[in-house]
């Protein structure tokens, strides 16, 4: 077949089209509710709180601080996960995902577009509730720790990287997005609330129960690292910068990781119309 | 676009059963500036043969290019247009919206990218609804937005599923009218139908399919001639329907 084009015009086209499938992402939400309903009750809840007083305690702002860095993290794990879950199983109910594919985008850049959307669209609504938190601090203590809201946002973003991508590669293992959003959340809150205590615990176990718990320990991304609400909450001052670069490359790791599982069950899965 | 002793099996999901054949040894070559139509019952292969062509299954013997490069190629789709069946496309998005992000895909220039929006979006006639959010549009709007991401990188050759599946007669008509427009221009297009009388007029060549292997092939006035009978009854014949 004959034609007056080449193809060799566009050999590389892989960032270019992992930047238009992520715009995308980006699109969809901030043109759904989602978001404005979980931005508006962090607001809503947070000045509710703000309006009590129990019995002049001066120690009032750091629950409300507290209070609110806690709704924050909450309805971020919800924003991620949601978005996250819907990505590639709306592609496919809807169909609008043979249409994509059927362009010159591989299923690497499929699956890394998708993640880098909504690792973005959560940036975005971060740094939407990072503003309304500084804001209310600024407005009850008159000061504004910049550098170490930006440390905090930054580990808070990372953590959600690997969030975003874990969930990403539940939407190519199950089939429905609700079954794993709660499996995924199961697993992530159980992290961040046990994970800690997982090499105590394995410390305490005789034998091979004890090697499987430790196996466990030094294999899960430990997302309870990156919540740092304490330093904000009682002023403990900035992150040691060695130790906040280094958390960003464990989160760098684990999210490659995940995603290359996603990409290793997706490139091969045969896609039907 | 060549396939070769094209072959396709699923495997079964069931223990015990039997893979099923999907496309069993196919071979088909169109050439430039032909319309081919790609007919066949229901599970016959038609799909299947579409989605190797198009990378979303993977064959298990045999070969396809097109323009020369072999189909497993995210780089062999640079040059094809594709409308799949009955796609409900990102409703959050408009027209315009939806264009640019396929012409963004295509790496299209920003002043040319416009420009071929415009063109695809006349083409239509959806140039009055280019604002509009593609939820309100109605299935003949769907699809018809469909064929304009089909043409956004004014393609070579485009590989259509049953195009006019699904649209009330005006619908269809538009849409034959822009198959017949596509075919002055010389562009190729393969596409499946089960509508024999649009195939008729349209079509340069038929291939007919059936369980999975291709069991006629040629311009259609030779096979009406051939088989003295309109399209509709070779394909009852070549089916093997008894009536």
């Amino acid at each position: 077949m004959s034609s007056s084009k080449s193809l060799s015009t566009n050999r590389n086209p892989g960032a270019h089209n992992i930047f238009a499938i992520a715009g995308v992402v980006i699109k969809e939400m901030y043109r759904r509710k989602d978001f404005y309903v979980l931005f508006a009750l962090v607001i809503l809840i947070t000045l509710l709180l703000g309006s009590l007083n129990f019995f002049d305690d001066d120690r009032i702002v750091r629950y409300l601080k507290d209070a609110c860095l806690l709704l924050i993290w909450l309805f971020s794990l919800i924003i991620a996960m949601t978005t996250t879950a819907r990505q590639i199983p709306a592609e496919r109910e809807s169909r609008t995902i043979f249409p994509l594919l059927a362009k010159p985008v591989g299923r690497g850049e499929f699956v890394v577009g998708k993640f880098l959307g909504c690792w973005l669209a959560c940036g975005i609504s971060l740094l939407a509730f990072y503003f309304f938190f500084g804001v209310l601090c600024a407005s009850r203590e008159h000061t504004f720790s910049l550098l170490v809201y930006f440390q905090a946002m930054w580990l808070h973003w990372m953590c959600l990287g690997i969030v975003v991508a874990l969930v990403l590669f539940g939407s190519v293992v199950f089939a429905a997005p609700s079954s794993n959003t709660t499996i995924c959340f199961i697993v992530v809150l159980g992290i961040w609330f046990a994970g800690g205590h997982l090499h105590t615990v394995a410390l305490q176990m005789p034998g091979l129960r004890g090697a499987i718990v430790s196996f466990i320990y030094y294999a899960i991304p430990h997302l309870e690292w990156y919540d740092v609400r304490e330093f904000i909450v009682h002023d403990w001052g900035l992150i040691d910068w060695p130790a906040w670069v280094g958390a960003s490359i464990y989160a760098i790791l684990y999210t490659g990781a995940f995603l290359g599982c996603t990409w290793l069950v997706f490139r091969r899965r045969t896609l039907t119309v | 676009m060549e396939i070769h002793d094209l072959r396709v099996e699923f495997p079964s999901r069931e223990l015990g059963q039997r893979s099923k054949l999907a496309v069993d040894g196919l071979n088909l070559k169109v050439s430039s500036g032909e319309v081919f139509g790609f007919l066949g019952p229901n599970g016959a292969g038609k799909t299947t043969t579409m989605n190797v062509l198009l990378g979303f299954v993977t064959a298990t013997g045999g070969s396809a290019s097109i323009f020369g490069v072999d189909v497993r190629q995210p780089i062999a789709r640079q040059r094809i247009g594709y409308l799949p069946e009955l796609t409900y496309y990102y409703k959050f998005l408009n027209a315009e919206e939806l264009l640019r992000f396929y012409a963004r895909i295509f790496r299209i220039p920003r002043a040319d990218r416009e420009r071929r929006i415009s063109e695809v979006l006349k083409l239509v006639e959806l140039d009055g609804a280019r604002k509009r959010l593609i939820k309100t549009y109605s299935k003949g709007m769907q699809q018809r937005v469909g064929l304009a991401q089909a043409l956004i990188n004014n393609p070579d050759l485009l590989i259509l599923d049953e195009p006019t599946s699904g649209l009330d007669p005006l619908g269809r008509m538009k849409v034959r009218s822009i198959i017949q427009r596509l075919k002055e221009e010389g562009k190729t297009v393969f596409f499946s139908s089960h509508e024999l009388g649009e195939v008729e007029t349209v079509c340069d060549r038929v291939g007919i399919l059936h369980e999975g292997k291709l069991r006629v092939e040629g311009r259609v006035s030779d096979l009406v001639q051939k088989y003295q009978c309109n399209l509709e009854h070779v394909f009852l014949k070549i089916v093997e329907y008894q009536s």
